[in-house]
């Protein structure tokens, strides 16, 4: 990494991809994505991680991504829903949401998706939430509420949160 | 040259089926772009400066300091911002003198070439102004209140059949109470962007809104332009519910901005800037008087909505029109007052004017309901009227008492003991409750071209907007089913202002308008090709189809949607939490084009219901003339863990008098009724009626 007082100089992983990148160092990950490498699917909700649209993988756990310093991924590894999958090859969770439509605008849904499979992996993890009645078991079992609190994160004004959790409960195992 | 025309025998009509939504897999692969995200080249960051006061002049603006910074190109206000052309909205005439008229417009525009720098040089622009005091709170005692000649969209303020005093002053029950409800914000997912781009005299935009030809007409008057000179495109929109159906600051910044520089400008508003510059629901206060005798038919209904507007331009929300149609009364009086206030105007926000009226009314028949120990489902029927009760006009159709008796087979409700405040569950008071829902189902011209291909295929051209709706799947279908081809035959094109005049997405009447446009075009162009012995020549065929002399030719009838909504809450009266477990909501809303789509769309508005009912509240700082609260943890949607069972179903209606395909739109109607139906199952549960909105922790248990 190289640096001026203003801007850094850093390689980040994108969709597998190595980005050498050169940014003003306030520059978020979100904008990075959507300015710098017309990633758009990362969507700007409210930049203050108060709505998940933004939201993306960093080395595989979720983030919103408008509350991460682009200089701070260097040498981490994003996934975002461009990465996930692309119109001839979708993955599961988009599937998911076509299949059950959970969505309407469309403007959160790339950050539901991400989400999705983010809850998925933690729960697979054995990490509990609000909704985990033995926050000591080792095994989580994804019911409806259990979801329903995992992806409350990610806030959808069209309401396609019934078709959302039944998307998710399609592919949760 | 092909055969285009598949023998109508062997299809099956595309319209009712539930047909996935045609854009989903561009919204869930990231792939459909919305506005602020078309990169053009040499394109430069707009950043709005808001003024921090609510009334008063700028006495200077210092743009030195700003200018000094790395990347900043140019400050834009109202020193050097391009004369406007009053467009019939007064606050799109942004920058253009040194007056403030409330906390949050726009002073001036940061144009930089990162999105960082445009940031940091409207951070330090140094602005200074000459406060005066303002006046924010809507109160009904205001000695500036009025009464409008019209309230939206164009409705008399006013009505009066019968004498409403002496009904009540002999009826044998009286309900008299006051209901409030605050304002509340649209907060579609998308912030409002506008790429703005002029190529010597002529700009085009990508903007996010819900009408891309409404944006165009009122580009066209702000800038003196003939229409051909403005195009806007809007083929992805991330929400809208009202605060994106006319043009709003952030196009006409962004043009200004674009002009100025002579390079593309984007303007992307903040979740917080959204709170002041792009309107609201306006905050009511609705007295409701209803006169019955001992079983409930009504003998007097009065209803009077106090609500705001701001000074510089007039929003009167039509609150009390409601209740001129739903419940038969021989003596009915309707009106609305207005205050200006030192705020920005109040606008459009999903079913303006039903939503907070319906919460009135429908409030106080449950507590009519109540008092005369006549069941809520059975006082409506009690009250169905033949004729809509204010005009005397006919029905189009009028479905209310089915979805009511369907609703209520759903639900279970006969088995439900009407006495409030007796069923306990664990820490939860369990109640149930339940309401109607109604909106007008109207139609407004379109314009539409289709072209006949000679690969077989067509081609739909038409403004319309799918702002979620799923429109885009719903026209696909209409055309293909008007044309009498298979769904893959046939590419939709929308979001183009230079596709024609069309309506917007709004009123609940988008999908009705184009609609008509599109089989009016589709039914020419097969008349065409029955000329061509249904072959297409070589250079392909186009129909174009003007609705404006069908719309104007309708019968004199009233139109609208009807619906019941019925819900279970949960309420900890320690604590004053209310859950929503149940909802069940059944509609009559005529032709319903797609099944899967439809049941999405009513869903979300029964969500947004539940949310206005227990969350939604833009606070009022009196002290800085601000909403409080502007942003999204502030200012609280329903998430989805707020949402279980939500089940929707509809009443299999044909309507012929609406349009060619019996649509009545339901974009609106899901939020209507939803937030009595949620107070009404709370006085179930805890014997109190909440008559002010939200139904907030503190409110249940004080």
């Amino acid at each position: 990494m190289t640096s001026s007082s203003l801007s850094s100089s850093f390689t980040v992983t994108v969709n597998g991809e190595p980005q050498l990148l050169d940014l003003d160092n306030r520059t978020t990950l979100l904008d990075a994505l959507r300015e710098h490498l017309d990633l758009t699917g990362a969507k700007k909700g409210c930049d203050h991680g108060q709505c998940g649209a933004c939201t993306v993988l960093l080395d595989g756990r979720r983030v919103n991504s408008c509350l991460v310093l682009a200089v701070a991924t260097q040498g981490h590894s994003i996934t975002t829903i461009e990465g996930l999958g692309t119109a001839e090859r979708l993955h599961p969770i988009q599937q998911a949401f076509i299949d059950h439509d959970g969505l309407q605008c469309g403007y959160c849904t790339p950050g539901q998706i991400c989400s999705a499979v983010g809850a998925l992996d933690e729960a697979d993890r054995g990490w509990p939430s609000a909704a985990t009645a033995d926050v000591g078991a080792e095994k989580i079992t994804l019911d409806d509420s259990e979801i329903r609190e995992r992806m409350s994160g990610n806030l959808c004004r069209c309401g396609a949160y019934v078709n959302i959790l039944a998307a998710i409960n399609a592919v949760s195992p | 040259m092909t055969s285009t025309l598949d023998p109508a025998t062997t299809r099956t009509p595309l319209m009712g089926q539930g047909i996935n939504r045609l854009d989903a897999i561009a919204k869930v692969t990231g792939e459909a772009r919305y506005s602020g995200e078309y990169p053009l080249d040499g394109m430069i960051y707009g950043w709005v400066v808001q003024a921090p006061i609510a009334k008063g002049r700028i006495r200077d603006i210092s743009p030195a300091s700003t200018l000094s910074m790395p990347g900043v190109l140019a400050v834009l206000d109202y020193r050097n911002a391009p004369r406007l052309s009053d467009a019939g909205d007064s606050e799109l005439l942004l920058l253009q003198g040194d007056r403030v008229y409330y906390r949050g417009e726009a002073v001036a525009v940061v144009l930089a070439q990162s999105l960082e720098q445009a940031r940091a040089g409207a951070d330090a622009l140094d602005v200074s102004y000459l406060a005066e005091s303002h006046d924010v709170l809507l109160r009904a005692d205001h000695p500036d209140m009025y009464t409008p000649e019209l309230v939206n969209p164009n409705f008399p303020s006013a009505s009066n059949v019968g004498d409403v005093d002496a009904a009540l002053a002999a009826a044998e029950v009286v309900i008299d109470r006051v209901y409030a409800t605050p304002a509340e914000h649209n907060n579609p997912m998308e912030p409002h962007a506008t790429t703005a781009h002029w190529n010597g005299d002529t700009l085009l935009v990508f903007d996010s809104n819900q009408g891309a030809s409404s944006v165009q007409m009122s580009l066209c008057r702000l800038f003196d332009l003939p229409r051909s000179a403005v195009q806007v495109k809007s083929e992805y929109v991330g929400g809208g519910f009202g605060a994106k159906g006319s043009a709003r600051p952030p196009v006409v910044l962004a043009s200004m901005a674009a002009r100025l520089l002579g390079r593309p400008v984007r303007v992307t508003l903040t979740r917080q800037q959204m709170f002041a510059m792009v309107g609201y629901r306006t905050p009511t206060i609705q007295q409701v008087r209803l006169g019955s005798d001992w079983s409930g038919r009504l003998q007097a209904l009065d209803h009077l909505a106090y609500s705001q507007t701001s000074k510089i331009l007039e929003f009167a929300e039509q609150t009390a029109v409601v209740s001129r149609m739903m419940y038969a009364t021989p003596n009915l009086r309707t009106a609305h007052r207005l205050l200006p206030l030192d705020v920005p105007t109040p606008r459009w926000m999903r079913a303006p004017g039903e939503a907070p009226g319906s919460f009135a009314l429908e409030s106080a028949m449950d507590e009519l309901a109540q008092a005369c120990n006549v069941d809520p489902i059975e006082l409506r029927i009690r009250n169905e009227p033949d004729l809509e009760p204010d005009s005397g006009r006919p029905f189009s159709s009028r479905n209310l008492v089915a979805c009511l008796r369907e609703g209520a087979r759903r639900f279970g409700w006969d088995d439900r003991d009407p006495r409030p405040a007796i069923r306990q569950d664990g820490r939860w008071r369990i109640g149930s409750g339940m309401a109607s829902s109604t909106y007008p189902a109207r139609n407004a011209p379109s314009t539409c071209q289709v072209q006949a291909r000679s690969d077989g295929t067509f081609e739909v051209r038409i403004t319309a907007s799918d702002i979620g709706t799923g429109a885009r799947t719903a026209l696909t279908q209409i055309a293909a089913d008007a044309l009498r081809v298979e769904l893959d035959r046939v590419e939709l094109r929308i979001g183009d202002s230079d596709f024609g005049p069309a309506m917007i997405a709004g009123g609940s009447m988008g999908t009705a308008s184009w609609s008509w446009a599109v089989v009016k075009a589709c039914r020419d162009l097969l008349g065409q090709l029955d000329m061509h012995s249904g072959a297409v020549p070589a250079g392909g065929l186009l129909a174009r189809a003007d609705t404006k002399d069908d719309v104007a030719a309708q019968a004199d009838v009233t139109r609208h949607a009807f619906g019941a909504q019925f819900l279970e809450v949960a309420v900890d009266i320690r604590t004053g939490e209310v859950r929503v477990p149940r909802m069940i909501g059944v509609f009559a809303a005529g032709h319903i084009v797609n099944a899967r789509t439809a049941r999405s769309q009513l869903i979300g508005g029964m969500i947004m219901g539940l949310g206005m009912a227990l969350l939604e509240e833009s606070l009022m700082d009196l002290r800085f003339g601000d909403y409080l609260n502007h942003d999204l943890a502030g200012y609280h949607v329903a998430s989805n863990a707020d949402v279980r069972s939500i089940e929707v179903s509809w009443i299999d209606e044909q309507d012929d008098q609406t349009n060619p395909s019996g649509i009545k739109g339901i974009g609106e109607i899901g939020i209507v009724g939803t937030a009595a139906a949620i107070a009404n199952a709370v006085w179930h549960a805890t014997g109190r009626r909440q008559r002010t909105l939200p139904i907030r922790p503190d409110r249940v248990i004080s």
